[in-house]
């Protein structure tokens, strides 16, 4: 267990040195969400109502979310790849692997959200439960799309294979995290909100668990 | 995988009774009138869908463990047969809920699922057609199943209680199992219910022989 957390830590650092190492990619994300951030400013000519907002939030933040995690497996070349293997275990470089998108996410979506405040108006009411539902939201997001984006790698680098296959499956994890953030946009009732958190947790834990048993058989050749 | 002929003669009797007396016998006067019928047909695309899936999800774990070429044959067959079945679900659906609700779709958590469980299994197949090696693509795809599925459940199952605003029947209780119907209409379901069942495994059953000769044969 404890050479898992040492290798898990070593990897991890690994990943943030190689991002600040080859800066245009998360140049290249940040510019990415900055655009589509922008466009939806230029399609809505007037300030928009909270459910729209909340939508148009998500969505960015899926395609964002699509984007910057497809990367983790598709940057490095599968040379590489055999290197790690040889050094970790698949179960410590697939868990390094969602520790990186999940920082990474947290980041972009709290950008995110601050661009969105500044061009679409501000719509929340409680603050904390929006926090809430960005930090369980691309937590969740990060993990299903790492273990989505090791299967599309090793199908051979597809990226619209990286839409279709993810798209279907995160949906419950996006109506569960939209309907929280939308409730944190309204004032009226919050009686399901607290069950709707709860199957937010649940998901983000079996997907780590299932990635965590699933990920060895795509390791190995 | 079932040997004998018995279940087969069975699934076209149950169907017959299914067919014939679905249209013959008297309905009560519910909310839905004659349009309860839709139940023996519709509802039996989903209850055959659902079991072909749970054996693809099995068989595609059966395959992490032991790599037989075999139980890759029998998950991809059986999620091929569901995809069917899962369309034809849908279409007897949109004939009901146009009759019903006044429109072909209408937004409701069950719906969502339906079509999202369709869109995870075409996915699955083109994840398959994208990889030429045979034993690389069926770890793969079995990965993939077994990830989705257990998603696709998180959304079918759990997700229209919490939303909790379901207009579909048989929203409460155990899913699919405790719908509302009199003993009439109970007479009919559920032997329809075993010959739909039935007749999708009897049709994967085809398309796994068919399979394996291809195979065999390199084509």
């Amino acid at each position: 267990m404890n050479s898992l957390a040492k290798e898990i830590r070593v990897l991890t650092g690994k990943e943030f040195r190689l991002e600040l190492k080859k800066k245009y990619v998360i140049n290249g994300l940040l510019l990415y969400l900055l655009s589509a951030i922008f466009i939806t400013y230029l399609a809505f000519d007037r300030i928009i109502d909270a459910p729209t907002w909340n939508s148009l939030f998500w969505v960015i933040l899926l395609f964002v979310a699509v984007n910057g995690v497809s990367k983790s497996f598709f940057q490095e070349n599968p040379a590489r790849h055999l290197y790690y293997y040889t050094i970790a275990g698949p179960q410590a470089i697939f868990l390094s692997k969602i520790l990186y998108n999940m920082i990474l996410m947290l980041v972009l979506s709290l950008l995110a959200s601050g661009l969105f405040l500044l061009f679409m108006g501000n719509p929340v009411v409680h603050p904390g439960l929006f926090i809430a539902a960005l930090l369980l939201g691309s937590c969740g997001l990060s993990s299903i799309l790492t273990m989505v984006a090791a299967i599309a790698s090793r199908a051979g680098n597809n990226f619209s294979l990286m839409a279709i296959l993810s798209f279907p499956i995160v949906l419950p994890l996006l109506i569960t995290v939209m309907g929280i953030s939308e409730n944190a946009l309204t004032e009226a009732s919050r009686a399901n909100v607290s069950g709707q958190v709860v199957v937010l947790v649940t998901i983000n834990i079996a997907v780590v668990a299932l990635g965590y048993l699933l990920f060895p058989y795509l390791w190995k050749d | 995988m079932i040997k004998g002929v018995w279940w087969k003669i069975s699934a076209l009797v149950l169907l017959l009774y299914a067919v014939m007396a679905g249209f013959f016998i008297t309905v009560p006067g519910t909310m839905m009138g004659e349009t309860i019928r839709t139940v023996f047909f519709h509802v039996g695309m989903w209850f055959a869908m659902f079991v072909l899936l749970f054996l693809s999800f099995i068989y595609s774990l059966r395959y992490l463990i032991g790599f037989e070429e075999k139980e890759d044959i029998v998950a991809v067959e059986a999620a091929n047969t569901a995809v069917c079945f899962g369309m034809l679900g849908i279409v007897t659906g949109m004939i009901w809920a146009k009759n019903t609700w006044g429109a072909f779709w209408v937004r409701d958590p069950k719906l969502d699922g339906a079509l999202a469980g369709l869109f995870i299994y075409l996915a699955y197949l083109i994840l398959r057609a994208s990889v030429d090696d045979v034993h690389k693509r069926a770890k793969i795809s079995a990965v993939y199943n077994s990830f989705a599925f257990i998603l696709w459940m998180s959304f079918v199952l759990i997700m229209p209680r919490t939303a909790g605003s379901s207009i579909h029947p048989g929203q409460e209780g155990v899913p699919l199992l405790s719908l509302d119907l009199s003993l009439n209409t109970r007479l009919v379901f559920y032997p329809a219910m075993a010959g739909w069942i039935l007749l999708g495994i009897w049709i994967m059953n085809l398309r796994i022989r068919l399979n394996k000769i291809q195979r065999s044969t390199g084509r």
